[in-house]
Formats: structure tokens, C-alpha cells, sequence
């Protein structure tokens, strides 16, 4: 049973692990600037999902039914409503930065206020959600529906699973070259390096930290479209949270800091998952995602890549 | 000199009053402190009797049932407390261990049990928190050797796999759960048992009971080797381990000491309720632990008591719509990390770790006086500099300890 399906459990467990690394990013971006577990960052996909639903409302399209629209309409709708996620997710984290955790940078408070700050954010966001829409899930939207593209050693590759693992792999290459061959993201690595130093050197700490902010929150919203392409479940105020620690412990299982590894780790995290849903059932899905992190930090407690954003790479 | 001083005047003038009552308070005897407590406690223990009128909370709920739950809250908020304030580990997955302990009241009393056993209450208390000890070592093994910020996910981790456990394992019968777990016996002199579900009054008292206890076993705790560890771990671990403290060891002795906190008070609740299943443990009332200990102040075993007791009678009395409940906490944990970082009742002096009669050679037993500063006059006459217990932290108040 397992053997028979491994092929189809890798496909799909690269398609899952590409929305976690995707969030992942923003965590390990975030992490490795401030060194700030941003629990907050669930709740801005969930802004991000949100927005996309809400585009996809808004052009038209209703719960249930397979819109009768060309292929070329059907893309252009969904790069639409994911620039709108994107944007609006973008924004929420830079909101977010500026409301939470600027005042307690500003007082220079202790670690642990930060991410109890984090906490108390992340309940406001859901709790938004779930007065205003409700704690039953949004009904899914389906602009495109899965059809087997191709076969991979006997496993079928539908074209929602070539499109997310493509579309998520080019994000990640445009994310990456930003922090390591812009002027920008030098910033970026210089004040994770030493933030002390990279002030003096002229470089403007709260930009960086915005702009931070700002690619983890365009990141998430990106994953918000993926996550309600392929997801069955719909658009709902609690989505993030599973999904957000999944991605910590992707960016955590990589090396948190390292956007390389936060990219490796969601992929062997939604692989080892799919894994572990064919080998125990179900049920056992997000036990198997714990039980990997939990063993991996005990033998490389920095994950499995390092933590290295600050690292000069010249 | 300069340390103790520096950190005396550092408290500000607008805690300066809460200081000098804590002050005035640390300069009475134990037998003047005891007087003064012990007419509080009866007061404490009169509540649900009483029921007085603004503050009771009926006829929504009943008062002896919104006081019970306050005390099991402030119980768990004792033993999450160790963790968080004591040892500064951030523990997110702490309703596991209130979960490992309902669970096992309901495994080895239950008539739903695949165990086959009825033991009464009392036996069940030692082996779920020997069980939950257990299981806060096995958590803390692989993870107190992780940095604080991985131990925050992990522990959180644990937490979900528990809750997933309790679904997904058939013996431990998800959503229908067990009924009819053991009960404290008992009963008063007319015949009516005690400890009912319906009247929580014995209950109630039952947990004030051990929360007292609990209390007294912490202070001790506190002011014992173990605590002095914890606090050194908590203020730099690194400096700690330097100067000889085995942190790994006494980190999961925070653990194992807090979990079983957790499970006494699992099986608090368990027996109270008479029914346990699989929805009570998610993340969130974890969290809803959290804001209790950081709004009473973490570090503070009084602070997070009011902490608890706030976040659990609140709602009771002005009967909030559940979904405003959660998101009232989550803007007062903003807000409070803003303007008051620290909690209600802030972290209690650093010279805790002096113990009593230092304390008291500092600032006089029984005067009542809070001097100013450190100087040399407001020092007992003749004391000899040994009389102060050495600290590790090089403060000493002889001067040149630095």
C-alpha cells in the first residue's frame, strides 16, 4: 500500500511542502532579523486566504460551481486574486510591525513580551474572523479543477501540483537573489548579522525590518492562493494556525535564518507527512510532522542546513 | 553595593508605593504574617458561603462552580508558573499535561475504562502526577536542550499531539469519553456526600486546600537551592553553567515539578466534572494558561493567582460572549506587553533569592521602615558581613562585592 503510492505521496507531499515552505519563508525572515518567533505570521496567510476568497467573490465566482471560463481568463483571475492576497497580506505584516512590535522595540522589552505580544496579536486576527465570517469554513471555490497532466513512475501529476511546486520554487528564487543580490537585501543580512554595526555602517535598521516584514507577508499571501487551489477545506479563521506551526517547524527543521532551509524543510516536512498519512492513516498526518521535528532538534539542534542568514556570502 | 541599590531604585515612583508595602510586608515576623493571612484565607474559604452579592455570579453560573474552576485555573497557573517564571521556559503545550492528568483519572476510575479498575480519588491523585512527571521528563529530555524559542514551538507541538492522541487512540474514546470518574469520598453529618457535581462547594474547598499547599510547597521551593537555580537559569543560563549550576538537571526539574502541578490539577478537574473527552485540551486554552501567568505577573506565585483567577471569574461574572473572551485577551496581552511588560504584581524583589533574614538584616525585622537606600546606618550595629548569606550574583550589600 505504501510502496504502491510513494510515487503519488512524493508529488503531493512536494505540493503541500511548497505552501509550508512559502511560509516558512516569512518565519525564517523574520526569525532571522529579530530573532522573533512571529506567531502572528499564521494569522497574515489567513488575511492572505481571506483575500483571495474574497477576489475570487468578487469577480464573480461562487462556492461549488466549476466556472465555464477560458484557460487564459481562468489564469489571469487567479494571478489577480493572489496579487490581491499577496498585497493585502503584505500590508496586514507590515501593519502588524508597526502596531505590536515597534512600541516594544522602542522600550526595549525583554524577549518573551515580544512573542506574548505575537500571541495576543494572533488571537485579535482570528478572533476578527471569526466574529465577523463566522467558525464555519468559507465553501471552496474551485477555479481549476485537477486533471493528470502527466505520469511520474506510474503516479499521476495533476496540473494544480505542477503549477504550486513551479510557481513556488520562482517565488523562492525571486526571495532568495532579493536577500542575497540586492542592495536591500544586503541590508537585510546585515543588520540580522549585527544590527548594531550594520546602523553604523548607515544602513536603516526599521526600513530593513519593514521590508522584512513586508516580503514574509507577500510570501504568505502567495501560499494563501496555493493553499485554497488545492486545499479542500475553505477559507476559515482558525486555517492558520495548524498550517502556521507546520511552517515554523519547516523553517525550525531547515535552519530557522536560513531562507534555503526553510525552503528544504517545508518540502521534507510535506513529504514526511503524505508519508506518514499512508503508513498510519490519516489521523497520524500532523503527529508524524511533529515527532519529525522534535527528532531532528535533538540531533541537529540548529536544523538541518544551519542558521545562516547573517552569514556574508559575498 | 552599587547592584542592590541600582536595583532597588529602580522600581520608579509609580511602583514605589507597592514597594514599600512589600517592604512593610517582608519586615514583619512569620507569626505576624500568619495573623494577618490567616483571616484572609478563612475569608477565601467562606466565598461560596457568603455569596456576596456584587461579586457572586449567579444566576448565570453557579458561584461555587465559577470559584472552583477559578482555583483549579489558579492551580494550573502555580505550576505553569515554574516553568515560565521561575525557570523562564517558555511552555506552550501546558495544557498537555492538565490533559495526562484528567486522563488518567478517567483510565484508572472510570467505568468506560478498558483498564477494568476502580481506584478512589485519592489513590489516583500520587500516580497521575508520578504519570504526568514522567511524561514532563520524557517531553523535557530531548527538548530542554534546545534554545527557548524552539523549546516555545516544540512544547506547543506536544500539546496538539497530546489533544491528537486522545482522538485518534480508541482506548482513550475521543468525543464520548468517560463518564463517571471517581470522586473524593466523604460526607457531612447529615448523610449528603461532600463532593458533588452539582454542589462544587466541597470542591471548591478541596482546591483552595491544595492550592494553599501547593503554595507553601513552592515558596519552599523557591527559596531552596532548586529555586536559586531556576532564577540563575532564568537570568543568564550561560553565566549559571559557568558558575556551577547544572542547568539541564534542574531545567527538567522545573518541568517534571510543573507537569505534575498540571496533572493534579487534571485530575482536580476531572473528578469535579465527572467526565472527561477530548475537547477541553486544544492549544488555546494553553494560551488562555499563558495570559493568566504573564497578566499576574510571571516569576510572582501570588501575582499569577490573581492572574488566574481574573482570567477564569471575568467571564463568568459579566458573561461575555465566548468569541469576545478570546479576543479581549488577545488585546490585553498587547497592551499590557506595551505598558506593563512585567504583569499585574511584577516579579517580586530580586533579593528574594537573599532569603528571609538576609532580607530582614538589610532592612531591620519588624520596623517597618523602608530606608531609602542602602547606607551603612540603616545596618544593624555590629553585625559582622558574614551574617548575610553569600549569593552567587556578587551583590552583597558589605560593598565591594562586585
Amino acid at each position: 500500500m505504501f510502496l504502491d503510492r510513494f510515487w503519488a505521496n512524493t508529488i503531493n507531499g512536494l505540493s503541500y511542502g511548497s505552501i509550508y515552505a512559502l511560509v516558512a519563508l516569512g518565519y525564517t525572515l523574520v526569525y532571522g532579523v529579530l530573532q522573533l518567533i512571529n506567531f502572528a505570521h499564521s494569522e497574515i496567510f489567513v488575511i492572505g486566504v481571506f483575500g483571495v476568497y474574497f477576489t475570487f467573490l468578487a469577480l464573480g465566482f461562487q462556492p461549488g460551481q466549476t466556472p465555464n471560463v477560458p484557460l487564459a481568463g481562468i489564469i489571469a483571475n487567479l494571478v489577480l486574486a493572489g496579487a490581491v492576497g499577496m498585497i493585502l497580506a503584505g500590508v496586514a505584516a507590515v501593519i502588524l510591525e508597526r502596531v505590536a512590535y515597534r512600541p516594544l522595540r522602542k522600550r526595549n522589552a525583554p524577549r518573551l513580551a515580544f512573542l506574548i505580544t505575537a500571541i495576543g496579536a494572533s488571537f485579535v486576527i482570528q478572533q476578527i474572523f471569526r466574529i465577523t465570517r463566522g467558525s464555519n469554513p468559507e465553501g471552496t471555490i474551485r477555479l481549476l479543477p485537477p486533471e493528470p497532466l502527466f505520469r511520474i513512475f506510474g503516479a499521476p501529476v495533476t496540473n494544480l501540483q505542477v503549477i504550486i511546486i513551479l510557481a513556488a520554487l520562482a517565488l523562492f528564487v525571486i526571495a532568495d537573489s532579493f536577500v542575497n543580490r540586492t542592495r536591500l537585501g544586503r541590508g537585510v543580512r546585515a543588520v540580522a548579522q549585527d544590527p548594531a554595526t550594520a546602523t553604523l555602517m548607515g544602513v536603516n535598521r526599521e526600513r530593513v525590518i519593514m521590508i522584512t516584514f513586508l516580503l514574509g507577508g507577500l510570501l504568505a499571501g502567495a501560499a494563501a492562493l496555493f493553499y485554497l487551489m488545492t486545499i479542500p477545506q475553505g477559507a476559515v479563521f482558525n486555517g492558520g494556525f495548524l498550517l502556521g506551526i507546520k511552517a515554523f517547524a519547516a523553517a525550525v527543521l531547515g535552519g530557522i535564518g536560513n531562507l534555503r532551509g526553510a525552503l528544504l524543510g517545508g518540502l521534507i516536512l510535506g513529504i514526511a507527512e503524505n508519508y506518514g498519512q499512508s503508513l498510519f492513516g490519516g489521523d497520524w498526518r500532523d503527529v508524524v510532522a511533529f515527532v519529525l521535528l522534535v527528532g531532528v532538534l535533538m540531533f541537529r539542534p540548529t536544523g538541518i542546513l544551519g542558521e545562516s542568514l547573517g552569514k556574508a556570502r559575498v | 553595593m552599587t547592584t542592590t541599590e541600582a536595583r532597588l531604585s529602580s522600581s520608579g515612583p509609580k511602583q514605589s508605593r507597592r514597594a514599600e508595602l512589600s517592604r512593610w510586608w517582608n519586615a514583619r515576623s512569620r507569626p505576624q504574617q500568619w495573623g494577618l493571612l490567616v483571616p484572609v484565607a478563612a475569608l477565601i474559604y467562606l466565598l461560596p458561603v457568603l455569596n456576596p452579592p456584587i461579586i457572586t455570579t449567579e444566576p448565570a453560573t453557579s458561584f461555587p462552580i465559577a470559584l472552583f474552576n477559578a482555583a483549579v485555573f489558579a492551580l494550573i497557573a502555580i505550576g505553569l508558573n515554574v516553568v515560565i517564571g521561575q525557570a523562564g521556559l517558555l511552555d506552550l503545550g501546558y495544557v498537555g499535561f492538565f490533559a495526562i492528568g484528567a486522563y488518567t483519572a478517567a483510565l484508572l476510575s472510570s467505568p468506560d475504562s478498558e483498564l477494568g479498575v476502580r481506584f478512589p480519588w485519592l489513590v489516583i491523585v500520587p500516580i497521575a502526577m508520578v504519570v504526568t512527571m514522567i511524561s514532563g521528563v520524557i517531553l523535557g529530555t530531548p527538548t530542554l536542550r534546545l534554545r527557548g524559542d524552539y523549546l516555545a514551538i516544540v512544547t506547543l507541538g506536544f500539546g496538539e499531539i497530546v489533544r491528537l492522541l486522545a482522538d485518534n487512540i480508541d482506548p482513550l474514546r475521543g468525543n464520548r469519553g468517560f463518564q463517571d470518574i471517581a470522586r473524593p469520598g466523604g460526607a457531612y453529618s447529615d448523610g449528603t456526600p461532600i463532593f458533588t457535581q452539582n454542589d462544587a462547594q466541597g470542591f471548591y474547598w478541596l482546591a483552595v486546600t491544595i492550592v494553599i499547599i501547593i503554595l507553601l510547597f513552592m515558596g519552599n521551593l523557591e527559596r531552596s537551592r532548586v529555586g536559586r537555580a531556576w532564577i540563575a537559569v532564568r537570568e543568564d543560563e550561560d553565566a549559571a553553567e559557568l558558575t556551577g549550576v547544572p542547568t539541564y538537571r534542574f531545567k527538567i526539574w522545573a518541568f517534571a515539578i510543573g507537569a505534575a502541578v498540571g496533572g493534579l490539577s487534571g485530575t482536580l478537574f476531572a473528578a469535579q466534572v465527572g467526565f472527561v473527552n477530548n475537547q477541553r485540551f486544544d492549544v488555546t486554552t494553553s494560551i488562555l494558561y499563558l495570559a493568566a501567568v504573564v497578566l499576574g505577573g510571571q516569576g510572582n506565585k501570588i501575582g499569577v493567582v490573581v492572574g488566574a483567577f481574573l482570567v477564569s471569574y471575568i467571564p463568568d461574572r459579566f458573561q461575555f460572549e465566548p468569541e469576545y473572551r478570546f479576543l479581549v485577551f488577545g488585546l490585553a496581552l498587547i497592551v499590557l506587553m506595551i505598558f506593563r511588560p512585567q504583569g499585574l504584581l511584577g516579579m517580586r524583589q530580586h533579593l528574594l533569592t537573599f532569603g528571609r533574614q538576609a532580607y530582614q538584616k538589610l532592612f531591620g525585622a519588624g520596623t517597618g521602615v523602608a530606608p531609602t537606600s542602602l547606607t551603612p546606618a540603616t545596618r544593624p550595629a555590629g553585625e559582622p558581613p558574614e551574617a548575610v548569606p553569600d549569593d552567587r550574583s556578587g551583590s552583597r550589600p558589605e560593598g565591594g562585592g562586585e
